[in-house]
């Protein structure tokens, strides 16, 4: 099967608007006799199922927490890139798809991402609408900040819980439909397998996770906005229940799972502190716009900071070794977070690590409170060279920016970041990879779309911050809306569609096959035990960096402990009620396919870019070797029966407005 | 650290429920009080038993999806802090710690430390939202400036995680911090206050509806609230109630 990104022709500027212009519409009386389920309810999936629902079409979403407004888009911290130039520094549609396709290290398809940077302004203009409360100055306008890999301001955020509004947006918009009846809401519910009738998606089957019911939901189209799959290293940002399964049941039935390799290792999170550890804290990247990143200069030093002999504090200018703003003087702290992150590991991997464990380097606000509080202090017309009157009025400012940060961190760590600098670590964030989909966001399965985090689209091999956020509701709010009514169009007279179908008798035996598969084992370890296994083999041999030697290592020790799970997992409790332990049996039973493919993913990919760094392909000062004769390509891998056998396709990436060159942020 | 965990152990909604105690040892420190109750978990599997069910997601203080209420005070003895940032250092060797769900009419029990808080979302359907559509055709966002005092206090309100420490704190099992804090979000806002009279009357109605309590200013919600959310907010719904009552 040859893949078809369908991207529409003429110039990259006009190629959306063009695209709506000419699509088929469905009329409004027409759109009542269609039914969409949208499976996630993030940013995406949550600004997906509104809109649909306005528009007209019969919406059922499905989130398996106990309301929409938890889903994992919630913990994003930063920001949301938009390019109003409210600034006035020089931004523009042009420079964020620029900035964005060479952030992903020109691994990204230029037509999405040019249409994600058209529509960026829009979302803000939305959200405003919506009452979503952004920071603002005190002429009343917007405030923006700067964030990496970027030269501009452009990103739009509200304290450091940009997500958590953004969400809450979006689920207000969605709770007006529910209210209205358009959205029928099913929390509490977990997609196990999609229903596809006479080749084309038509619903899924679920599970009720407080009854414990087999569930059968018939619909035209089927969306999945069901977030990344961080959680295959089991330690990493995301929240607990974050799972891959609905986007892995999809490529199971047909979809392709484009570039699972490319992964994102945020660079500050708060360090590992012991074995207890059940997921790590990301710190937000807008940290790094005050923050500056240092290790000991000398080996002597880390080792008596290690031991508790010294302070950081005690180190003197001259003895910081502030790494990033002396390899990368014109980005300086603000590098992109691969960058960022291979950084903190080389300097650790040398010996210059400052905590406990040898896993954490410095970010440091001491000049920050210097200079706002200078500057606080000419405003206020005090004394700008009393000591103590700067850190007072320093300290206010960098409270009002990361108050809730730094409040987090305290909690965490028990150390106050405003007295001694804070300690990072780079940890599993995001995934750059997912589901396959063609310009209509749709998968190679018809009338099946992923969007947001689940598909692959937008970010290439690297993600810039603060632009998750603005893809996944540029994905909802203004993409997934025009490009599902030109595929249901032709569906207006199909009728509902029943879920007595063979179909869907057939998925629901499969998926009742395994659960009472697991309910019944007489394993001896439970499922955490696994997991974590899982864990250990991907960041150990698939993580920051990795070799051919460790990779071909890894796919054998996936396959064996994914043949153990199942033969020796154990799962207490009941099928026909609320049994935590066995959701995270059917999860893991995927993470531990997808981990396998993961890697053998990584392993074909002979060169470093973005996220994926091969040791093999680097410079001789540790720099990442991108090889664009041979892997300008999206691998978008075809389920075989297992992941050892899955069949590899090639998107050939098509630059032509952007040209490829080695990414320099020196 | 050896600790005794009395848990509240029920099946289902429909059964009657009891306290059951669990001797833990080797808690550390810097177990978040999550992970002390996973540590537990294992060790339950292990046996052959039914583990503690409990909600929780992101753990960091953010999704509002864990709840647990810890020797008689939502999320704990911490102030500010959800159960998942809690940490076992505060708690010393030798405790005895009892572990109970949030309790309310309208939070009925799934299992052990599980509740149901859909009510929260059936008032927000009533009215937790500005009525504009999201098709994109809005006005540029600098439009309206809006006072920065009021956005600061807008977004202040508009933080609530919506996890119920506040009715699970009450003696009335009172909701109105949590309407009020939405309710304020909106009022705050020039966008909001166009459908100001109607939201907060839906909103206050559905919330009698739920079967939540009444309040009676003890102000236990703003203390236990982990995000610190203001009883301002509830002075203020309290102005817009009356004046949309006037209005009729």
């Amino acid at each position: 099967m040859a893949l078809d990104s369908k991207i529409p022709e003429g110039p990259i500027s006009e190629k959306w608007t063009h695209y709506k212009d000419h699509i088929n519409l469905v009329n409004p009386a027409n759109k009542r006799n269609l039914d969409v389920i949208i499976v996630g309810t993030g940013l995406a999936g949550g600004s997906a199922a509104a809109t649909l629902a306005e528009l007209g079409y019969n919406v059922k979403a499905f989130c398996f927490q106990d309301s929409p407004r938890r889903a994992h888009s919630i913990a994003a911290q930063g920001g949301i890139n938009a390019a109003k130039n409210y600034q006035g520094d020089g931004d523009s549609t042009f420079r964020l798809f620029y900035d964005t396709v060479k952030g992903g290290d020109y691994r990204a398809r230029e037509a999405n991402v040019h249409r994600l940077a058209e529509v960026s302004a829009n979302i803000i203009d939305q959200c405003v609408a919506q009452g979503v409360p952004l920071a603002r100055e005190y002429g009343g306008l917007l405030d923006n900040r700067s964030f990496g890999g970027t030269l501009v301001s452009r990103t739009f955020y509200a304290k450091g819980q940009t997500g958590q509004q953004l969400l809450l947006g979006a689920y207000s918009a969605m709770n007006r439909q529910i209210g209205r009846g358009k959205i029928k809401m099913y929390n509490r519910h977990e997609m196990l397998d999609l229903v596809i009738v006479n080749g084309k998606a038509r619903g899924i089957i679920a599970r009720n996770l407080i009854t414990g019911e087999i569930e059968r939901h018939s619909a035209h189209a089927v969306v999945i906005g069901s977030g990344g799959y961080g959680n295959v290293f089991f330690l990493s940002t995301n929240a607990m229940g974050s799972n891959a399964t609905a986007a892995w049941k999809i490529h199971k039935k047909g979809a392709f799972f484009a570039n699972p390799c490319y992964t994102q290792i945020h660079p500050t999170c708060i360090p590992v502190s012991g074995d207890h550890q059940s997921k790590l804290t990301l710190m937000s990247e807008s940290l790094r716009n005050d923050g500056r990143i240092w290790v000991p200069k000398s080996l002597e030093d880390a080792k008596a900071i290690r031991e508790g002999r010294k302070k950081p504090t005690d180190l003197k200018e001259e003895e910081r070794d502030y790494y990033l703003e002396r390899r990368y003087p014109s980005f300086g702290n603000l590098v992109p977070r691969d960058v960022a992150s291979r950084a903190a590991k080389e300097r650790c991997d040398a010996g210059f690590g400052v905590n406990k464990t040898g896993e954490a380097v410095y970010l440091d606000f001491a000049s920050a409170i210097q200079r706002y509080g200078k500057e606080q202090a000419y405003i206020k017309g005090l004394d700008a060279n009393d000591a103590k009157v700067v850190y007072k009025l320093g300290k206010e400012v960098v409270e009002n920016k990361y108050g809730n940060l730094f409040q987090m961190y305290e909690k965490i760590v028990d150390e106050n970041p405003y007295v001694t600098p804070m300690m990072i670590y780079p940890a599993v964030h995001y995934t750059m990879g997912g589901t396959w989909v063609d310009y209509n966001l749709m998968t190679t399965i018809p009338g099946c779309f992923s969007i947001g985090e689940s598909n692959f689209s937008d970010h290439g091999a690297n993600r810039l911050g603060a632009s998750a956020l603005m893809q996944g509701l540029a994905d909802g709010y203004f993409v997934l809306p025009y490009t599902i009514g030109d595929y249901l169009a032709p569906d207006i007279k199909v009728g509902p569609i029943s879920t007595d179908l063979p179909e869907f008798a057939e998925a629901e035996k499969n998926v009742r096959d395994q659960l009472n598969k697991f309910i019944n084992n007489k394993g001896s370890h439970s499922v955490d035990y696994f997991h974590k296994k899982l864990g250990k083999i991907m960041w150990d041999k698939v993580g920051m960096a990795r070799n051919a030697k460790g990779l071909a290592e890894a796919i054998d020790e996936i396959a064996a402990l994914r043949e153990e799970f199942h033969r020796d997992v154990k799962v207490p409790g009941v099928l026909d009620g609320f049994n935590q332990e066995l959701e995270k049996a059917m999860r893991v039973a995927d993470f531990l396919e997808l981990g396998e493919l993961f890697a053998k993913d990584a392993l074909h990919r002979n060169e470093s870019c973005g996220g994926h760094f091969r040791e093999e392909y680097q410079s001789e000062d540790g720099e990442a070797q991108r090889d664009d004769e041979n892997f300008a390509y999206v691998a978008a891998w075809e389920y075989k029966g297992k992941p050892s056998e899955a069949l590899l396709h090639k998107e050939p990436l098509v630059f032509d407005n952007v040209k490829l060159v080695t990414r320099s942020y020196k | 650290m050896k600790l005794t965990l009395k848990i509240w152990r029920q099946k289902n909604a429909k059964e009657t429920g009891k306290i059951v105690d669990y001797p833990i040892d080797g808690v550390e420190p810097d177990m978040s009080f999550l992970e002390m109750l996973d540590v537990l978990n294992e060790k339950l599997i292990n046996k052959g038993e039914d583990p503690v069910a409990f909600d929780h997601d992101c753990r960091e203080g953010i999704c509002g999806m864990c709840s647990l209420y810890i020797n008689g005070e939502a999320h704990g003895p911490d102030r500010g802090v959800t159960t998942c940032q809690l940490h076992m250092r505060m708690f010393k060797d030798g405790d005895t710690i009892f572990i109970e769900p949030f309790r309310a009419k309208a939070f009925p029990v799934i299992k052990d430390l599980v509740v149901d808080r859909s009510s929260f979302d059936r008032i927000q359907h009533a009215g937790g939202f500005i009525s504009v559509n999201t098709s994109g055709n809005t006005i540029d966002a600098n439009t309206i400036p809006i006072n920065k005092k009021n956005a600061d206090d807008a977004f202040d309100a508009a933080t609530c995680i919506g996890c119920g420490a506040c009715v699970a704190s009450c003696k009335n099992a009172s909701a109105m911090l949590f309407v009020a804090a939405k309710v304020s979000q909106f009022a705050l806002l020039p966008q909001g206050r166009v459908e100001a009279t109607e939201r907060v009357l839906n909103m206050v109605n559905q919330m009698d509806h739920e079967g939540f309590g009444n309040c009676t200013n003890t102000g236990a919600c703003e203390v236990e609230c982990p995000k610190g959310i203001s009883l301002e907010n509830i002075a203020r719904m309290n102005r817009e109630y009356l004046a949309a009552s006037l209005k009729g």
